[in-house]
């Protein structure tokens, strides 16, 4: 078992937080800002400004938060702060 | 569970008996009763199953339900009447603006896992308050957060119990007042004698059979038009359509048009267009406050309470969104079919005589208008468009109203697909309506059992005399929620998208800095808890009742332009120069012209918590720097709940074995 390191697991469970919310930040709001520009892209028939509101960001959050649940347990494990 | 998994087997197999009913000429009224009653029967049985005689149990399900069924519950939880019947409908009317949305009640899951749910779970409390109490030292703070959750919470269930009433009401042809009540007997079976274990597994039932309903329309849809059973892929051929048709209607002018920079007509709010209905600050400001409420609403984060261990509540935040996401990124889909489908009927130059049959199934019931008349003769209709100068005789966008809820009720009668299928949906609806209101129920029922009892009055009761005071409580609300649902309170339905600024102003700054920040003490929250609330219900009060006063008040930070502002006078002399029996009408007026332009910056009241969050966050912050810091105890109490490992912070009471 690894050594019970508070502090650092600390720092480090801040880093992942601060990580996905800078991504939560960009596939909230930052990726719409550009939604005029992105529509001129078309995939599948979908201009890609409304497929990012429609499906890209919710499939990111998705995505993010299954990483983040593992991430945020590796990191438990490897500073000793996991459960049992 | 093993029941979860027979109930879900059992559902298809009674949907397709009832298909074969219906094939043998059962009429539909029967087919509609089946649907109803026996969803909610199974719902009921899971309840009386679950029932329990243990706090912990009754609280927080024991503390022992695994992430992927948490997930569902979650869904279901989260997942309103409105969501179901009216989302697809919303992004109908408004096409992308209506995203927000969609964006807004997803992306609050991010927060609820980075920043909340887990230290929650790690803390070990029974309710949302049990955190501040701890946290903030105490009985002023506890009493703070049951406010400000039982303002965020009863408009909402008041807004469920309707949502069931009408649903009943339209598919049973039952009383809307009977109706209601025949909901409150299903929500209080699900809930009363087993409180969370049973509300559990009810919503795991209740998720399964409100995404099997709502994906099939449209998937037999898509697979009918396209060759692919897949809606949210196919939208985007549906999509291009329906560009394609706004051109040619707005040539011959179906449709509300503008000219583009080359002359051309072309339709003045296409359906891929931004910023159309909203402007990008509302429409971001509104994105932001969905999503910081989700992540601060009292019956979602409790969900969280209830899993095994802190590894897992992080999981289940995952599973609730993925869920979710199943419903939110079909409902585009939804609306997309549905434009084409109505747009192709206009395009083609439909008669007004010709009108297809759903229209007036849905007109009689005052859900579709042409012309400004419920369409319910094709005489009626004729002579209002008559009235109308140079109308061509045929359908026009511009003459067609329809209410936001036909979308996703009508399309299995659109696409013609059998009886049974409306059934279907019609169950769902009803599913995402009760299992919301359950959650609701039980979280204002333990703020007031256990936080306001337990805590404040009587901290020796008995756990027998804890339970009963529990469930009392519960059928109280629930009664005075059925109460004010049936008398179809304009007002509250409206209100119910103010749970989502009144939570993320009251709750949101005081939960993060408590977690995420060690100096934050009992003065700097109670004053941020008091401010950010205050200013939001102050935002949203003084510009929905209080609108003329408000504009004079802060006309000078308001958006209106010049035009906007001389009718406001005019309208205002007009009130005081109105006799006595006019005086009212002429208030009426210029009220109704102040709610629109009273604001700050231009920010629609849905939004308000756009100006309570950041006024809640410097609140906490001055205060605490200005005030002594909290104690050595709560320091070493915030460090354990950053830490997964150890026992909880609040030990369970209720003789659980986790």
């Amino acid at each position: 078992m690894a050594q019970d390191n508070g502090e650092r697991h600390w720092s480090r469970t801040s880093s992942l937080m601060w990580t996905m919310f800078v991504l939560w930040l960009i596939f909230s709001f930052g990726v719409h800002f550009f939604v005029d520009s992105l529509n001129t892209i078309k995939i599948l028939g979908f201009p890609l400004g409304f497929y990012m509101a429609a499906q890209g960001s919710l499939i990111v959050f998705v995505i993010m938060l299954f990483i983040f649940a593992h991430r945020q347990d590796v990191i438990d494990r490897e500073e000793g702060q996991a459960e049992d | 569970m093993a029941t979860t998994k027979d109930n879900s087997g059992g559902f298809f197999g009674f949907v397709i008996v009832l298909a074969i009913l219906e094939q043998l000429g059962v009429p539909n009224k029967f087919i509609g009763y089946g649907f109803v009653f026996l969803t909610i029967a199974v719902y009921a049985v899971i309840g009386i199953l679950s029932r329990t005689s243990e706090v912990g149990e009754y609280y927080v399900a024991g503390r022992s339900v695994p992430a992927f069924y948490n997930g569902m519950a979650t869904g279901a939880d989260w997942m309103s009447g409105a969501s179901f019947v009216g989302m697809a409908g919303t992004l109908f009317l408004l096409g992308y603006d209506g995203l927000s949305f969609v964006l807004g009640w997803t992306g609050g899951y991010v927060l609820v896992a980075i920043l909340i749910a887990p230290f929650l779970r790690k803390f070990g409390a029974y309710t949302v308050p049990d955190f501040f109490a701890e946290r903030f030292g105490g009985g002023f703070a506890r009493m703070l957060a049951v406010i400000v959750l039982i303002c965020c919470s009863f408009t909402y269930v008041t807004a469920q119990i309707y949502a069931t009433g009408i649903i009943a009401q339209r598919f049973l042809d039952m009383d809307f007042v009977v109706a209601v009540y025949v909901g409150l007997v299903g929500i209080l079976l699900c809930s009363m004698l087993g409180g969370m274990k049973a509300v559990t597994w009810t919503q795991v039932a209740q998720y399964i059979v409100l995404i099997v309903a709502y994906l099939i329309p449209v998937v037999i849809l898509s697979a009918k038009k396209y060759g692919i059973p897949l809606p949210q892929l196919t939208y985007g051929q549906a999509i291009q359509d329906i560009t394609n048709l706004e051109n040619q209607m707005a040539a011959k002018g179906l449709i509300a048009s503008a000219k583009d920079a080359a002359g051309n007509a072309v339709a003045a709010k296409p359906h891929i267009k931004p910023f159309t209905t909203y402007d990008p600050l509302n429409y971001f400001a509104l994105i932001l406050c969905l999503m910081v409420g989700t992540a601060s609403l009292p019956h979602i984060l409790m969900r969280y309470f209830t899993t095994p261990s802190v590894r897992e509540a992080r999981a289940s935040v995952a599973w609730s969104l993925f869920f979710i996401f199943l419903l939110y990124f079909t409902a585009p889909a939804y609306a997309a079919f549905a434009k084409l489908e109505v747009y192709s009927l206009v395009a083609k130059g439909t008669q007004l005589a010709d009108l297809p049959a759903w229209m007036y199934t849905y007109g009689k019931l005052g859900l579709v208008k042409v012309c400004g008349v419920d369409v319910t003769t094709a005489q009626e209709v004729i002579a209002a468009c008559g009235k109308i100068a140079n109308h061509p005789g045929v359908l026009r966008m511009q003459d067609l109203n329809i209410n936001a809820d036909v979308i996703v009720l009508s399309t299995p009668e659109i696409a013609g697909m059998p009886y049974v299928i409306a059934g279907l949906v019609a169950a769902g609806g009803l599913a995402a309506a009760l299992s919301t209101a359950d959650g609701l129920l039980l979280a204002i029922a333990n703020a007031l059992s256990h936080d306001v009892y337990y805590k404040m009055i009587n901290p020796n009761a008995s756990t027998k005399v804890r339970l009963i005071v529990a469930r009392v409580l519960l059928v109280f609300v629930a009664l005075a929620a059925a109460y004010t649902a049936s008398t179809k309170p304009a007002d509250i339905l409206s209100m119910v998208a103010w749970a989502f600024s009144l939570a993320a102003a009251g709750l949101f700054p005081a939960l993060v800095m408590g977690i995420w920040w060690k100096r934050a003490n009992t003065q700097g929250a109670i004053a941020g808890m008091i401010l950010g609330f205050g200013v939001c219900v102050y935002y949203l009060v003084g510009t929905r009742y209080f609108a003329v006063s408000f504009h004079e008040l802060w006309g000078w930070l308001g958006t209106a332009s010049k035009a906007q502002l001389d009718q406001f006078a005019t309208l205002k002399q007009a009130w005081i120069a109105a006799p006595e029996a006019g005086k009212a009408a002429a208030w009426a007026a210029l009220d109704r012209h102040a709610q629109a332009i009273a604001s700050w910056w231009g920010v629609r009241n849905i939004s308000a918590a756009l100006f309570g969050l950041p006024v809640g966050f410097l609140a906490i912050w001055i205060v605490s720097l200005l005030t002594p810091a909290p104690s050595q105890a709560v320091m070493d109490m915030v460090d354990a709940t950053r830490r997964p490992r150890g026992d909880t912070i609040i030990k369970d009471k209720g003789a659980l074995a986790h």
